[in-house]
């Protein structure tokens, strides 16, 4: 019960700061496109696939056009509110998973730089220096040219590239410190195996940074992933990704200026509520 | 320091070595270049011909020497699709992607830096908030949307300017201003941190104390320091604008190197892509090495640090 607790065993309470509005908004907007993402299937009125050649550049409702397409169709007839939802889908499900997986590679990484120190540690700064060496989207470019047949797969690999670099120098750098620390140095006088000591008494020091870290990069990971399938390289038509249709409708501009500006203004709401979602966290972060 | 600077060179030559060995070793793994340039139908007497013709049917060291050499020729290859050399046509797109970069570069500084400054003069005022909010807009609004914004509003509904290629300096105004929103962004952020974090040093109290004004302490004391830490983010910089480039390039159909890279990707044109690769890399090392040495010019503390150091 928490009545029995004593007062003087109560924690000093923490004032927080209230959460701004900005940042409040930025939240409900990011819970309800991930609510799209998820449901996506269900949400869509049509099929992707489907195309309604009778009934082509059909305009959106904001424009005058009928509820049948709420948000109009595209130059094949597609619905395009069923295409954003579905891009909204797989642009997000990439970003997911392109941020875990470069938060997790470059973090272990990192670790082990820490840990190994000598020539791991000199191989690590080399990958680094040389991921300093070629813009992210230039990198991305060359590897999906020479791979055959890029598939969603690989695609999200790729992606996991982004940003590791950062996770492995914060990690290394917080280890290096951790490592110095009593606690640390008392468990391995007492036997603790090398990797606990890493996983679970080293690495929730640097988690703080980490995930604002990630909170950072995922607003980067959507901007880096739209952006390559803009330029028409990575996912392929039919299936369709933010970037795709942006790239599409960048071609019908003047007859149907909705197929770009609509998918453009979900990208730019999700990028911008993740930044200020990123910078808050940033700040919190700091303040403690 | 000598020491200092030599082994910066020679970290700098290590990875340029790398890269190259990057571009050569992303080509192996790429499938066979005969079958896709000839396409499945063609005749095995075709791609042994194109094999040879390529030297695709070389063993892989002799290959890499092979590639080494020529890269230090400048020799890298003709295009798979032109059979031009790859190394010119390249260099013929380089002009038009640095009439967008320098620009861009200049632009961005005029934008962002004042709009920093601004910032952490104001610190923690509406100005401030309004003007990070901003840059965060910048940041966060990809770089093909703010094209195609621009594009929808000055060409479509005004009919003010061409939507693609060069067509007169009235081209200029859109590529730039798209690169530039981006940039101008992130300068006005690290200004604006770097800023903040030297207007809480004894100096500007001091200088208050002498009588200068806020704005002469703020020019003549405080920006100077604000160099150095404007200066670690050149790479990055650097990194975004070439970036930046290759979006906006093809947003505009800019005959660039940008564009020429992705048309190149898409017609896997492996040649003209490891060059377009290499330039890129190399530039990129050539500027980290930059901004690295000039530490050096611009902050004494440091070369007397190193030469302490050293005795």
């Amino acid at each position: 019960m928490m009545e029995s607790v004593p007062p003087a065993l109560e924690l000093p309470r923490k004032r927080c700061a209230p959460i701004p509005l900005m940042v409040k908004a930025a939240i409900a907007v990011m819970g309800f496109l991930t609510f799209c993402a998820i449901f996506a299937q269900w949400l869509m009125p049509y099929d992707i696939a489907q195309t309604d050649l009778l009934n082509r550049f059909a305009l959106p409702v904001f424009l005058g056009g009928s509820w049948a397409h709420p948000l109009g169709t595209d130059n094949l007839g597609h619905d395009m509110l069923s295409m954003v939802l579905r891009g909204i889908q797989i642009s997000f499900t990439i970003a997911v998973l392109g941020t875990l997986g470069g938060a997790i590679a470059g973090t272990l990484l990192g670790l082990l730089a820490a840990w190994a120190g000598g020539v791991t540690e000199d191989l690590v700064g080399i990958l680094v220096d040389f991921q300093a060496t070629l813009p992210f989207l230039v990198l991305a470019l060359a590897l999906l040219a020479v791979l055959p047949d890029a598939d969603m797969m690989l695609f999200i690999l790729i992606m996991c590239i982004y940003g590791w670099e950062r996770y492995a120098r914060l990690a290394r750098s917080v280890a290096l410190s951790a490592k110095e620390a009593t606690y640390i140095q008392a468990l391995g006088v007492i036997g603790a195996p090398t990797y606990r000591i890493y996983l679970a008494h080293i690495l929730p020091n640097a988690l703080g940074v980490l995930i604002v870290n990630m909170s950072l990069n995922f607003p980067a990971t959507i901007l880096a992933e739209t952006s390559l399938n803009f330029l028409g390289i990575g996912i392929q038509p039919p299936d369709t990704s933010l970037g795709v249709l942006m790239g599409q409708g960048r071609n019908h501009i003047y007859n149907a200026p909705w197929m770009a500006l609509v998918p453009g203004a979900v990208i730019l709401v999700a990028t911008l509520s993740m930044s200020l979602i990123g910078d808050w966290l940033r700040d919190q972060l700091e303040e403690t | 320091m000598t020491r200092w600077i030599a082994a910066r060179l020679g970290r700098a030559g290590f990875t340029l070595l790398l890269l190259i060995s990057f571009t050569f070793f992303a080509l192996m793994i790429s499938a066979d270049p005969a079958l896709q340039i000839l396409g499945p139908d063609a005749g095995p007497e075709a791609i042994a011909a194109f094999r040879e013709k390529w030297n695709l049917d070389k063993p892989l060291w002799y290959r890499y020497l092979t590639y080494l050499n020529g890269v230090l020729h400048l020799d890298l290859g003709l295009s798979y699709r032109t059979g031009e050399p790859a190394i010119h046509m390249v260099l013929d797109r380089l002009p038009a992607t640095l009439a967008l970069m320098i620009p861009t570069a200049i632009v961005s500084l005029l934008i962002g830096v004042p709009a920093g400054i601004y910032a952490a003069y104001m610190h923690r005022t509406t100005a401030d908030r309004v003007t990070m909010l901003l840059s965060v807009v910048g940041l966060a609004i990809p770089n093909f949307l703010v094209g195609i914004l621009l594009m929808y509003f000055f060409s479509v509904r005004l009919g003010w300017l061409t939507p693609s290629g060069i067509v007169g300096w009235s081209s200029f105004i859109m590529p730039i201003l798209t690169m530039a929103t981006a940039e101008a962004g992130i300068f006005a952020r690290f200004t604006r941190s770097a800023m903040i974090e030297l207007l809480q040093h004894p100096m500007v109290e001091t200088g208050m104390a002498s009588g200068f004004s806020r704005w002469k302490v703020l020019f003549v004391h405080v920006l100077p320091n604000a160099a150095l830490p404007l200066l670690t983010v050149a790479g990055l910089f650097m990194g975004s604008l070439i970036g930046g480039a290759v979006i906006t390039e093809n947003v505009f159909s800019w005959p660039g190197t940008g564009r020429l890279l992705v048309e190149s990707v898409g017609a896997r044109d492996f040649t003209v892509v490891q060059t377009t690769v290499l330039l890129i890399g190399s530039t990129m090392i050539l500027a980290n090495l930059a901004v690295d040495l000039s530490y050096l010019w611009i902050d004494p503390r440091l070369r007397d640090a190193r030469q302490v150091a050293r005795r």
